[in-house]
């Protein structure tokens, strides 16, 4: 399934905390981040991808297109999803992950706002956010193929020509010569990927001193 | 071991290695070994690679099974790093964005490692190793000659040749769980390694063999020093001297082995043919297989010398081994098995299971990591009993993993715990600690996983 990205622009990052943030001896273990899209019309959400970086669980609200002209509610499509199975330690801190609809609580129609509520509750990490984040909408369908009437409505099987006399059977050269053709065709495709093991240029092996780039 | 299919979007290096300050650090110790390579090869004057006239190639061939006898003025050559050297650069490891601060939190690591990395504990442990538990028959205890072999010994040999009769990997990696047969753990591993000695296997060893004879590495005498420092001194190995120049030369020279970079954290150096300096057609990786050997290297080859006697099916297994585990020993990585993991494993093991213990060594400076890194490094090679670590080497091919070696070598410590609690010194605890070749592996592991009280 093709799809494509969806420019979007990303604020800030907002700390919630209780109390004033600078005075404050904690460091926040909630950031809300909101992904607006203001160049595009309200689209339906493929597939959300970003590189955490130690983030703990992730929760997502989306804000959809109404056609009534209530104002758009925000609802929450993806609760407390874990990126880190221990808060504490590295796993799964710095991962790509990928969130498709099928992930996601609700309908995905008409998205106009995304806000990404990210938790960490561990004291131990200095900061936490996701990064390189990429919303992708449905990408063009592929042209439907219209085949042609014989390939989609086979006549019924016809009876062959009679064989003429002392020549072998054509349906069996046929399928030998297929088998030849597909042998050939395994050969030219399997390029082998082993090595011959050459290290040296030309038979020259004569080094610089180790580059250290 | 091989890292599982990872996400589309995942570059070449976080494949290597995700977390970025890790990345880094391995890096800067590359960088620094290159440097160390560098200064030794002026100070020397002697050139990375030089190719060997003719004559001396038909000397070297002559002696190709007896390079031992050659005595090579080696004494201006020092290892390019030694374990020590390593276990700084890991105890100064540090994630930028952790909470590094002096004070004492609840989450202060009391050991050495200092990076807050995903291990095991030993619930977790008994049920990844549940083939090691007191209720299941193991080599190494249940083959003893107190028990009779009826009870155990000749039902798993019986099991062990009808799954070499069958040819069936997967069975034999679950079999040497519970230990291998000594008459048929050469064909098992090789099994488990999916090793085939092809005629164009040994073509291939051949050739190596031709790169050998006719280009002459600075590494070459790197891999001589360590060869007589460490295997030639050890009462077990000295007889396979020969055998471990015909593989580590050959193995410096495998381009093959560059293939495993892709998933190890580490990356090979490189270079450039004299005079194109810059040029990317003349870029080269040297040594040409992009390992550079440490002191001690050679003793992750000493042990597969009891097993296989023929050269390239040794080679074959060593090459094998390596790029499926003991790469892993040398390189900065956040892997389960990688030697940072192991280091912490091993400390929080001692420290939750042993804690008047682990604070008593701390106390008098002797950091029990101090002692047990360089087993570790090496996993166990030169410091047990060679049939001891074969059965220990068995459970790394059987679980496909290295933490059997930090949970020994906490169970080590527990052995000796009684020891070690009178010592006042660093230097004492070592001398507690100096020999292992009267230990007996499998009872220490059982006991400490499964028989400790907790």
């Amino acid at each position: 399934m093709s799809r494509v990205s969806v420019p979007c622009h990303v604020k800030g990052t907002v700390a919630l905390q209780v109390g004033d943030v600078r005075t404050s001896q904690g460091r926040p273990g909630v950031l809300v981040i909101d992904v607006t899209f203001p160049s595009v019309a309200p689209f339906e959400l493929q597939e959300i991808m970003f590189k955490n970086y130690y983030t703990a669980f992730l929760s997502i609200r989306v804000r959809q297109h109404t056609s009534a002209h209530t104002p758009a509610e925000w609802v929450t499509c993806l609760r407390d999803y874990c990126l880190m199975p221990d808060p504490h330690s590295e796993e799964g801190a710095q991962e790509y992950v990928s969130l498709t609809k099928s992930q996601m609580l609700c309908d995905m129609a008409s998205v106009t706002e995304l806000r990404l509520i990210l938790r960490q509750p561990s004291p131990l990490w200095l900061s936490f956010t996701v990064e390189e984040l990429q919303i992708y909408q449905q990408g063009p369908k592929s042209p439907s193929m219209t085949f042609p009437k014989w390939l989609s409505h086979p006549v019924p099987f016809e009876q062959p020509a009679p064989l003429l006399e002392g020549l072998p059977d054509p349906s069996k050269i046929s399928s030998e010569v297929q088998q030849m053709w597909a042998l050939t065709e395994i050969v030219r495709a399997s390029h082998t990927s082993t090595r011959i093991g050459r290290f040296d240029v030309d038979g020259c092996y004569d080094l610089n001193l180790l580059s250290y780039t | 071991m091989f890292p599982l299919p990872a996400h589309p979007a995942a570059p070449p290096e976080h494949l290597k290695e995700p977390l970025v300050y890790m990345r880094k650090a391995q890096g800067s110790w590359e960088k620094r070994i290159l440097k160390s390579l560098n200064s030794m090869c002026t100070e020397l004057s002697i050139p990375l690679a030089r190719k060997r006239p003719a004559v001396e190639q038909k000397e070297l061939l002559n002696k190709w099974n007896e390079m031992g006898t050659d005595e090579p003025d080696l004494s201006l050559f020092r290892p390019v790093y030694a374990p020590k050297d390593f276990l700084e650069v890991l105890i100064n490891l540090r994630n930028p964005n952790y909470e590094n601060g002096d004070s004492l939190s609840f989450r202060t690591h009391l050991g050495l490692i200092q990076v807050p990395l995903k291990v095991k504990g030993i619930p977790e442990l008994k049920e990844f190793f549940v083939e090691l538990s007191l209720t299941t028959g193991q080599l190494g205890i249940d083959d003893s000659t107190q028990v009779p072999p009826e009870l155990f010994e000749n039902e798993h040999v019986r099991i062990g040749q009808k799954v070499l009769a069958e040819q069936d990997s997967a069975a034999a990696q679950q079999y040497v769980r519970q230990g291998s047969p000594t008459a048929l753990r050469a064909e098992l591993w090789t099994l488990i390694l999916n090793i085939s000695s092809q005629p164009e296997d040994i073509l291939y060893y051949e050739q190596l063999k031709t790169n050998v004879i006719q280009h002459d590495l600075l590494v070459d005498s790197l891999i001589y020093k360590d060869v007589k420092l460490t295997a030639s001194n050890d009462d077990y190995y000295f007889v396979f001297e020969d055998y471990l120049y015909q593989v580590l030369l050959c193995f410096s020279r495998d381009t093959s082995v560059l293939g495993h970079f892709a998933y190890n954290s580490a990356s090979p150096p490189k270079s450039y043919i004299r005079g194109k300096l810059g040029l990317e057609e003349y870029a080269v990786f040297y040594p040409p297989n992009g390992v550079i050997p440490f002191h001690g290297f050679s003793m992750y080859v000493a042990p597969l010398c009891f097993l296989y006697h023929e050269p390239s099916k040794l080679y074959q297994i060593f090459r094998e081994m390596y790029v499926r585990f003991f790469f892993r020993l040398h390189s900065i990585s956040s892997h389960p098995s990688g030697i940072v993991s192991l280091c912490l494993l091993f400390e929080t093991l001692l420290q939750t299971y042993l804690p008047q213990l682990f604070y008593h060594l701390r106390e008098i400076g002797a950091q029990p990591l101090r002692i047990s890194f360089k087993w570790m490094v090496r996993a166990f090679s030169g410091y047990l009993a060679t049939d001891q670590l074969l059965l220990l080497w068995d459970r790394i091919l059987g679980y496909n993993s290295l933490e059997i070696l930090a949970v020994l070598a906490a169970a080590v410590f527990a052995f000796r715990a009684v020891n070690l609690m009178e010592v006042t010194s660093l230097a004492a605890a070592e001398a507690v600690l100096a020999d292992l070749s009267t230990l007996k592996v499998m009872p220490l592991l059982q006991i400490f996983l499964f028989a400790t009280v907790t």
